[in-house]
């Protein structure tokens, strides 16, 4: 099985690649890239986002053909992709941090700021909450509902279609902090930060 | 519901683990790498690094100890001493490291923290403040482990770093620093109470009762402590228990 993180200058995928590295021990071939032929080759396809909405979409526009191929791989092929953080986020028609910016529109909502209810809650949402489980979702297969998750970001998902969500987890509202529909998934947390419980959502999402 | 932190920090020399006594007297106790395997297997809610090696030759030591640590330890890793570049933050960043903490080239040009978190963002960018009381109310940041005067209001420069961005302030007492003491409580609250990012609690922790402290009577977001832990005093899990008995909520 071939699965590749997608390395399209986004900030930090250190510890993505550790923790990919750690769940498959050698027994897929791991690719960490933006290169558009290993891209499209892939079994499943990984995609990390740190830093602002729109220095990540940027990003991701600026390596030719790269966006079109990830439509091609996850819309058209339905093939598996994991977004974390602000990959995960990316998946919406647009988000409003530092300037509003087109996402991938790939699930209809939007990105937008938490309500930290005026100041009341510091953001970022830094550390460890627990998620409610929402629905049955196959990354979440052996993961007990209230598990801690490791969260830090300050923007959150919205989807127009709630039935996406599969997880939530409350701070100064109930975060949409997990979204799966068919063969897309994403989590606002960082699986790769969580411990072993983390661990384990990767694993499923390998196994998938 | 968000857990309180339990952040437990191995001071670093030379690639080896040492705790100050306020900062001066340096016991060698142990392998950096092991020691975070042990806190994060114990249940330790991130670890920090803070590299107090003095000269700029031994760089590549702490990013070996920390490439070695980020393939062994799932949970975060925040490194901090003698950041002072983009090049030394991207270097920690590719071995691993999950955030930075900036201190003194933060006080000596604030803007850094802003470049700094707008090229990394701010989810890694940690402001290192050491605060000394100097009257009533009133605290001075120093830098160089509390050697220098800097003429800073501590509170003043934390309501500026994260206006430039910073992700989160570490802050540490300096008159609390190795004296098992406790936390500086009122300057936690001040800075707590003035500022709308996540605070780390840091400096004279004694007692499990003064994590508490911290937490509920300064603010904290995240307590953090070295000796506590590192001598086998305490346990991460006994820490939590503790601190889970009194109402707070930890992940346990």
């Amino acid at each position: 099985m071939n699965v590749t993180i997608v390395d399209y200058q986004s900030g930090n995928i250190s510890s993505v690649i550790n923790s990919f590295t750690e769940v498959t021990k050698g027994k897929v071939n791991l690719e960490v890239t933006s290169d558009i032929k290993k891209i499209k080759s892939s079994d499943k396809i990984v995609l990390p986002g740190q830093g602002s909405f729109k220095s990540c979409v940027d990003s991701l526009n600026s390596i030719n053909g790269l966006v079109e191929t990830l439509k091609e791989f996850a819309i058209t092929n339905k093939k598996p992709l994991l977004g974390i953080c602000v990959g995960l986020q990316m998946f919406a028609d647009v988000g409003y941090e530092e300037a509003e910016t087109k996402g991938l529109g790939w699930i209809s909502g939007k990105v937008s700021k938490i309500d930290n209810q005026n100041g009341k809650f510091k953001l970022p949402h830094i550390g460890w909450n627990e998620i409610e489980i929402k629905k049955e979702s196959k990354i979440f297969k052996d993961i007990k509902n209230k598990s801690h998750m490791y969260f830090v970001h300050s923007y959150e998902f919205i989807p127009e279609d709630k039935s996406v969500i599969s997880a939530t987890t409350n701070y100064s509202s109930k975060i949409i902090c997990a979204v799966e529909k068919e063969n897309l998934f994403g989590t606002q947390f960082h699986p790769e930060k969580s411990d072993k419980t983390g661990l384990k959502i990767i694993d499923n999402f390998i196994k998938l | 519901m968000l857990k309180n932190r339990i952040i437990p920090c191995l001071d670093v020399k030379n690639g080896r683990v040492v705790k100050g006594i306020n900062f001066v007297e340096l016991k060698d106790a142990g392998d950096p790498v092991e020691q975070a395997k042990i806190y994060s297997d114990g249940g330790a809610d991130e670890i920090c690094f803070l590299d107090i090696t003095a000269s700029n030759e031994n760089r590549e030591t702490i990013i070996d100890i920390v490439r070695k640590t980020a393939k062994e330890c799932f949970v975060p890793l925040t490194v901090g001493g003698g950041v002072r570049t983009i090049q030394n933050i991207t270097d920690l960043l590719l071995a691993g490291a999950d955030k930075v903490s900036i201190n003194t080239a933060a006080v000596n040009d604030v803007s850094f923290v802003k470049e700094a978190s707008k090229k990394f963002g701010s989810q890694c960018i940690v402001v290192a403040i050491d605060a000394k009381k100097i009257s009533d109310n009133k605290w001075e940041v120093f830098t160089h482990g509390g050697r220098n005067r800097t003429g800073i209001d501590a509170v003043e420069f934390a309501k500026q770093v994260e206006t430039n961005g910073a992700g989160e302030i570490l802050l540490t007492s300096m008159d609390r620093d190795g004296t098992k003491s406790g936390y500086d409580v009122k300057l936690l609250k001040v800075i707590t109470d003035s500022t709308n990012i996540p605070v780390i609690a840091s400096g004279g922790v004694g007692t499990l009762n003064h994590l508490y402290d911290g937490i509920v009577k300064g603010g904290a977001s995240a307590v953090l402590a070295a000796s506590i832990f590192h001598y086998g005093e305490y346990k991460i899990k006994e820490a939590k228990e503790y601190l889970n008995s009194k109402n707070v909520s930890v992940r346990l």
